[in-house]
């Protein structure tokens, strides 16, 4: 059975036994809550094959948000229907990257990670990194995969200026620049690839969902 | 084909449409005209489809001419009285500066008719996705007119009042009270606004629990809550995702006046109640 509370205007729907909690966001947006990030992933990825009307399907760290969404209560059954696992979904394509390891926070992430900065190289070079996410800047992916202990914080002071294609990481989550912007990710390195094209078909390259390599170059 | 000349783009002019859609999990903002009500009204009276491109004119201080006569329409701030008019070849048409309001809107008869990028003639200031801001010399392509000029159409332009809110997704975040404390403050407008927020001053919204939460998609009319506790009503041009909580939501028939306000004016908030 379903429980709905009433708080304000606020419209949550949770079914016990479910993985996903429901909230109205708005006049025509639905908030759709999950465990972490890779069910995230493969909620928005569900979703998507089911054909959902929503103009927008915005995967984030642990939510996903549909925004445009017509008839609310519909969506809201298809998504409580949802199995809840990360395994149904087809893994994303697979793209690797090149990477120059140069970058100005390479030490002291080796320091933090305590190891030198081929370390860091060879640590990252091993982890399967995926796009959870974008957000900050077109094209900008959040890539998961880096365990709990590698985790660092953001910069005190963001830089004004991180150049396009720098390669950076902040708490559990590795980035990477796609053109020229203010940052506060440590940066690691750099990389050629063109990781956003307003031109292309596939505007972004490391799309959510897609799996990442970072290869020393 | 017919172009307008930009011979003064004013503080900031840019082409806007409905916007990019379907692009938000990329990181890409949607963009689109803060007015849209002003700029619905600028397409329909030269008898342009809903989703034409026109040009969105801040603080006025715009000046253009066109290559052969056309229907245009000004809309948005100064709203009174707008109508389709006959542009002649090499008159130069004007934008002042507005006695009320912030955003203009000027449409051509046929729709500006600059490349799309990624399937929206909108620019997006965040990113400057779409394109390119208009400059003072900027020739813009007018594309073929569609439809007939409708002079008299002129509804009645919606009225202004409190933005009407909704409760936010993230009760977690503030005490129970708090959309009615936000509704019972007063706020005025901080000048860094723009497309990306409509940032305001008045009494800090008390945040409860962590500083941030993990990054999350953002509606059109979120108010955040950053760490300060000025609240931010997010717009066209604001980022994808975000991670300050959301203590309640505007409804979408108020935000044309975040436009259209200006630095210092005040800004009410008033709880949604559905009729």
């Amino acid at each position: 059975m379903r429980r709905k509370s009433a708080r304000g205007s606020q419209h949550t729907v949770h079914v016990p036994d479910t993985p996903v909690t429901l909230t109205r966001v708005g006049a025509a947006s639905l908030r759709a809550e999950v465990a972490d990030v890779r069910r995230a992933l493969a909620l928005a990825g569900w979703a998507r094959a089911a054909r959902v009307a929503a103009t927008d399907v915005v995967p984030g760290a642990r939510t996903v948000l549909f925004e445009g969404v017509a008839d609310l209560a519909s969506l809201e059954d298809l998504l409580t229907s949802w199995p809840g696992d990360d395994s149904a979904v087809e893994p994303g394509p697979l793209v690797e990257v090149p990477v120059v390891f140069d970058g100005p926070d390479l030490d002291d992430v080796a320091d933090r990670w305590a190891t030198d900065a081929a370390g860091v190289a060879a640590r990252l070079a091993d982890t399967d990194l995926l796009s959870a996410f974008c957000g900050f800047a077109p094209g900008f992916a959040y890539l998961s995969g880096l365990p709990a202990e590698l985790a660092v914080p953001r910069l005190g002071t963001p830089r004004p200026e991180v150049p396009a294609g720098s390669v950076a990481v902040a708490d559990r989550w590795c980035g990477i620049y796609p053109t020229a912007s203010p940052g506060g990710w440590r940066l690691l390195g750099r990389t050629t690839a063109t990781l956003w094209d307003p031109a292309s078909d596939r505007p972004a390259l490391l799309a959510p969902g897609t799996r990442v390599r970072l290869v020393p170059a | 084909m017919t172009h307008l000349e930009v011979l003064s783009a004013g503080a900031l002019t840019t082409v806007q449409d409905r916007g990019r859609r379907g692009l938000a999990h990329l990181g890409v903002p949607r963009a689109g005209p803060l007015d849209r009500p002003a700029a619905e009204l600028a397409n329909r009276l030269v008898g342009n489809r809903p989703d034409a491109a026109l040009l969105e004119v801040t603080l006025g201080g715009f000046a253009a001419r066109a290559s052969r006569g056309l229907w245009v329409a000004v809309t948005g701030a100064d709203r009174a009285h707008a109508h389709a008019q006959w542009l002649a070849a090499g008159t130069t048409l004007e934008i002042g500066t507005p006695a009320a309001g912030v955003r203009s809107y000027l449409a051509v008869a046929g729709g500006f008719s600059v490349d799309p990028v990624l399937g929206s003639r909108a620019t997006d200031t965040l990113a400057w996705v779409g394109p390119p801001r208009v400059a003072d010399g900027t020739v813009l392509p007018v594309g073929p007119a569609a439809g007939e000029p409708r002079p008299l159409d002129t509804p009645r332009p919606p009225a202004p009042g409190p933005l009407r809110l909704f409760a936010g997704p993230h009760p977690g975040f503030f005490d129970d009270d708090a959309l009615e404390r936000l509704c019972a403050a007063a706020y005025v407008v901080r000048p860094e606004s723009n497309r990306v927020g409509l940032r305001l001053d008045g009494p800090a919204v008390p945040r409860i629990g962590p500083a941030e939460l993990p990054s999350e998609g953002m509606v059109l009319g979120a108010v955040q809550v950053p760490p300060d506790g000025q609240p931010v009503v997010l717009l066209a041009d604001r980022p994808p995702t975000g991670g300050y909580p959301v203590v309640a939501v505007v409804h979408p028939d108020d935000l044309w006046q975040c436009a259209q306000l200006r630095p210092g004016e005040p800004v009410r908030f008033a709880p949604f109640r559905a009729a």
